[in-house]
């Protein structure tokens, strides 16, 4: 796989931005990144699903997999989750929040493949393990949610400058980097 | 509790321990790192440029090269007070919670509570070696497991007929099966022999052995081999974007087993093996690289 096409792209986005990404481009990202693990999934969909509102908006926004460490409103340290772990309830997610980018690491299913095709979203990927660039890269969290599920699996939103390399490994029109998705 | 001040071992000596262990790399891990990002291209290239830069920003910074500071193991020996040393270790774990910072990662397995100080029942993980120690010494080794890894190790309990080709097979399948989740480039630590929680034990110990010295036995030292390199035969390369290097190393350790068993436990580790040594001798503490 070559080195692709390089984007900077902001954090509020629209469906045309997404779709001009194609697997193998490298994305910079500067803006706001809202973390969400297993069970943030798993609470925003039982919201949504209930006609009620998130305490945050998600519709064009970049979903981050990932638990930071964070000190105060320092990010300490802050690379990608494993995102096949969120596989069962991604695609729900894209689906009902209008979410238009997510960034995790190792890759992540049909299903998410799917709805990112149907509903105009992308999948990238962050180096895994590299939590101290990542930090460096973040100005700092600018809220937080869902405090009562603990550190690593509530939502942080964290201030972003050039983050990256992200890379696309799935993007909306249904091709992935690993055949094997 | 009562205090184990008597103990030469202190739990602030333990934090910088786990300092070191997260926020640097053994010398052969990251020449390793080198070594796969010379031979690698394309955006696989530029993962492990990021990767390697990573590496030496979080030692010039002193944090976390990984947000995910593991669940901490210890492998420990020493002679005499096991509790104590248990009782400090917990301590030290506390207390680079807080001040490395680590992550909490630690929580109850059925409800998930997190009470955010990396401490619960029977964690962290303690392990005391059978091997001889001098009275008035303790030394150990500890490992960071972030959960990537962890998550796609297992141990398996095969036909003895299936012999060293059965042994590899289930290695390279393990490996297969994780893909790019485990963070590759991988080490690949695998026990042999034992029962089945031996078997897993030997697994994650082999992980301890530098990268860069071969089993001293040859049969062990055979699979070694043999696993690197149809581990890098499987093509997944740098988190899964393709290439020459899958994995860093192998390291097989094994025990004798009962006649009717083969167990197999494989430790997949990723690339940021953070392994650290200490030890303890009359009122000196060091920590060894």
């Amino acid at each position: 796989m070559g080195v692709g096409k390089v984007h900077r792209l902001g954090t509020s986005l629209k469906e045309g931005d997404v779709r001009r990404l194609r697997v193998g481009d490298v994305v910079y990202l500067s803006g706001e990144l809202y973390t969400m693990r297993d069970i943030a999934h798993l609470r925003a969909i039982e919201i949504l699903r209930g006609k009620k509102r998130l305490p945050f908006d998600l519709r064009g926004k970049v979903i981050y997999h990932c638990g930071p460490i964070v000190r105060g409103t320092e990010v300490v340290s802050a690379g990608p989750t494993t995102s096949m772990r969120m596989e069962r309830t991604e695609a729900d997610l894209v689906h009902l929040s209008g979410l238009r980018a997510i960034v995790g690491k190792g890759g992540m299913g049909r299903g998410t493949l799917e709805a990112l095709r149907k509903f105009g979203a992308v999948y990238l990927e962050y180096p895994g393990g590299v939590g101290a660039l990542a930090a460096r890269s973040s100005k700092g969290v600018k809220k937080s949610y869902w405090r009562d599920l603990g550190d690593p699996e509530a939502v942080w939103v964290i201030a972003v400058e050039d983050f990256g390399p992200c890379f696309v490994t799935m993007d909306s029109h249904g091709e992935t980097l690993r055949k094997s998705a | 509790m009562k205090s184990p001040m008597w103990l030469l071992m202190k739990a602030h000596e333990v934090a910088e321990a786990l300092r070191v262990l997260e926020t640097d790399l053994p010398r052969d891990v990251e020449e390793g790192l080198q070594g796969c990002l010379r031979r690698e291209g394309g955006n696989s290239r530029e993962v492990m440029k990021a990767i390697v830069e990573n590496v030496r920003y979080a030692r010039e910074r002193s944090i976390p090269m990984c947000q995910d500071t593991g669940t901490l193991v210890f492998f420990v020996r020493c002679a005499e007070r096991q509790s104590e040393v248990v009782d400090v270790i917990r301590k030290g774990v506390e207390l680079a919670t807080k001040e490395v910072p680590l992550r909490a990662n630690t929580v109850n397995p059925f409800t998930r509570k997190n009470e955010g100080r990396n401490l619960g029942r029977n964690n962290p993980i303690v392990h005391f070696e059978g091997e001889a120690c001098e009275k008035g010494k303790i030394s150990m080794d500890i490992l960071a497991r972030g959960a990537g890894s962890e998550n796609v190790s297992g141990a398996f309990m095969l036909q003895p007929d299936l012999g060293a080709a059965g042994i590899k097979n289930i290695v390279l399948e393990a490996v297969r099966m994780a893909g790019a989740r485990p963070c590759p480039p991988i080490i690949v630590g695998v026990g042999v022999g034992g029962t089945l929680e031996w078997s897993a034990y030997l697994a994650k110990r082999a992980l301890l052995r530098p990268l860069n010295e071969r089993a001293e036995d040859p049969l062990a030292a055979e699979l070694e081999e043999g696993l690197l390199s149809e581990v890098n035969r499987l093509g997944i390369g740098p988190m899964g974007f393709g290439g020459r290097t899958t994995a860093l190393g192998a390291r097989v350790e094994w025990a004798h087993c009962h006649t009717a068993s083969l167990p197999v436990a494989v430790s997949v580790q990723c690339w940021a093996l953070r392994r650290v040594s200490a030890e303890w001798e009359g009122s000196e503490f060091r920590i060894l690289r």
